[in-house]
């Protein structure tokens, strides 16, 4: 069963903690037990652009966003065996205490 | 019947549909028939069947492995054992996943392991049936697409989830509580914990749980006046408490105390089982009572638990001390606003003769209060108070 994992920033998590901080750790556990197929950091809101299709016409613009406190800072894609695995391995995310993580089923086409 | 075909077939929908196939074909032909000589087994029997032929039917169009697995699983089932405990238990600790909502782990513990219909439920809950079946059809849908496991969690998430299947259980029982039209909802909610606790026969808490529903409930025929307002503990008449149960109530805590450190629903259902034991009002041991709240609180910090025994203080120790260990509690600012913390201090003033400043507090409580029946209680407080 494969989920995308959204790593967030959420203001009300307690503060990042650089000496807290084990993704390190995280990573190596999960690449080795083959659970944690890619992830990767975002770049900030700032450096995002937005693409629309209106009229045939392709609008690329510098926004504009959602004021949010919260954004998407990450993600990783899991393989995890059932919902309960997933959420063992999003728990130990060092971004589940300073942010929050969200669990998403992938919901792959029909052959 | 229903969570021995979900953990073979996986498919909860088709496990459904099939037991109720059961029961209608039972329905059509025991009358005409006869009941047979094990009833379980000729239900069993049937909703194989029907489950084997639908199987049948989708693995060949699919050549699907998990379907083929399924097929050959349901062949060896044997329907003469009546019960798959095991599979009962899966189901409910299913139903109580904490990623469903709430509300949707209990309209489908109560809609799957209870077997009550949708219509009961949304009567219980005050919200419409569509309501109901929307909640649990989008449960039964995230169980499948997110891949919620069907099964006991392993050891090291048992407490968490044990206490969240408990959780659920007693929110249900309080929800068919509160509706004095709608015991049946309590009754499912104390039938499935029993199971629950044949089930679990070493969880302490468990145990305490029902305990606790069984002496809530024992006072079931005592606790509204013939308006249907709710009467105090003082006021009852103790001869319309359900003995039996209080008796059970009783012989259970005895039983899991023995074994562990008490746990919350234990230590609530000792609170409740020293009201039960009491020959009346007056001879409620409250020093006992106080020390349980101290307990409870140790184990369980909480401003309401607080607020309560305060409550007890004022009743083991006279309103003036019980007033004081209010307003401690009060000056948490933890209960600004929540109607009881004016009922608790309008009730004190009351015992001690205060009845102008009790009047006042019991306006507050009235203006607070959520429902009908405990507006018809503090409208007769004031009342009483010459407010």
């Amino acid at each position: 069963m494969k989920y995308m994992m959204f790593v967030a920033t959420d203001p009300e998590a307690e503060p990042y903690d650089p000496a807290q901080d084990n993704i390190q750790e995280w990573v190596a556990e999960m690449v080795a037990r083959g659970v944690n197929l890619h992830g990767d950091r975002l770049r900030p809101i700032e450096d995002a652009t937005l693409v629309r299709v209106r009229n045939g016409e392709v609008l690329v613009t510098d926004g504009p966003f959602t004021e949010s406190k919260e954004w998407i800072a990450g993600y990783d894609m899991l393989e995890a065996a059932d919902l309960d695995e997933a959420i063992e391995i999003a728990s130990k995310h060092p971004m589940a205490r300073f942010g929050r993580i969200e669990l998403r089923p992938v919901w792959p086409f029909e052959e | 019947m229903v969570s021995t075909l979900i953990r073979v077939t996986g498919d909860w929908s088709l496990a459904e549909d099939c037991t109720a196939e059961a029961f209608e074909a039972a329905l059509a032909t025991w009358p005409r028939d006869g009941i047979p000589t094990n009833p379980g087994a000729w239900l069993t029997t049937v909703a194989k069947n029907r489950a084997l032929d639908r199987l049948r039917r989708a693995a060949t169009l699919a050549r699907k492995l998990e379907e083929m697995t399924a097929v050959t699983e349901l062949e060896h089932l044997d329907p003469e054992l009546s019960d798959f405990p095991d599979d009962r238990l899966r189901l409910i600790f299913t139903c109580c996943h904490p990623a469903l909502s709430l509300e949707a782990r209990v309209a489908l513990t109560l809609r799957t392991v209870g077997g009550l219909t949708t219509a009961q439920i949304a009567r219980a809950f005050l919200v419409s049936e569509a309501t109901i079946a929307q909640r649990i059809v989008r449960a039964k849908r995230k169980i499948t697409e997110a891949a919620i496991p069907y099964r006991v969690p392993e050891a090291h998430l048992l407490a968490e989830r044990l206490s969240g299947v408990l959780a659920v259980l007693y929110l249900a029982f309080n929800e068919g509580y509160s509706v004095v039209a709608h015991t049946s909802i309590a009754d499912e909610a104390i039938r499935v914990t029993r199971a629950l606790a044949q089930l679990m026969p070493g969880e302490p808490e468990v145990t305490g749980l029902l305990a606790l529903m069984l002496l809530q409930h024992s006072r079931r025929r005592a606790r509204l006046d013939a308006e249907a307002v709710p009467l105090t503990l003082e006021e009852q008449d103790r001869s319309l408490w359900d003995a039996a149960a209080i008796a059970e109530a009783g012989e259970l805590l005895n039983g899991a105390g023995r074994r562990a450190e008490p746990g919350p629903y234990q230590l609530q259902a000792a609170i409740a089982s020293v009201h039960a034991t009491a020959d009346s009002a007056a001879a409620t041991n409250w020093q006992t009572i106080v020390a349980l709240y101290d307990r409870l609180l140790a184990v369980t910090p909480s401003p309401i638990v607080e607020l309560n025994r305060a409550v007890a203080v004022g009743m083991a120790s006279g309103p003036e001390v019980g007033l004081a260990a209010l307003e401690r509690v009060a000056a948490s600012g933890a209960l600004d606003g929540y109607y009881l913390l004016p009922a608790a201090r309008a009730d004190l003033f009351r015992r001690l003769g205060e009845y102008s400043t009790a009047a006042s507090f019991y306006r507050i409580a009235l203006a607070g209060a959520p429902t009908q029946p405990e507006r018809d209680f503090f409208a007769r407080r004031l009342d009483e108070v010459g407010g």
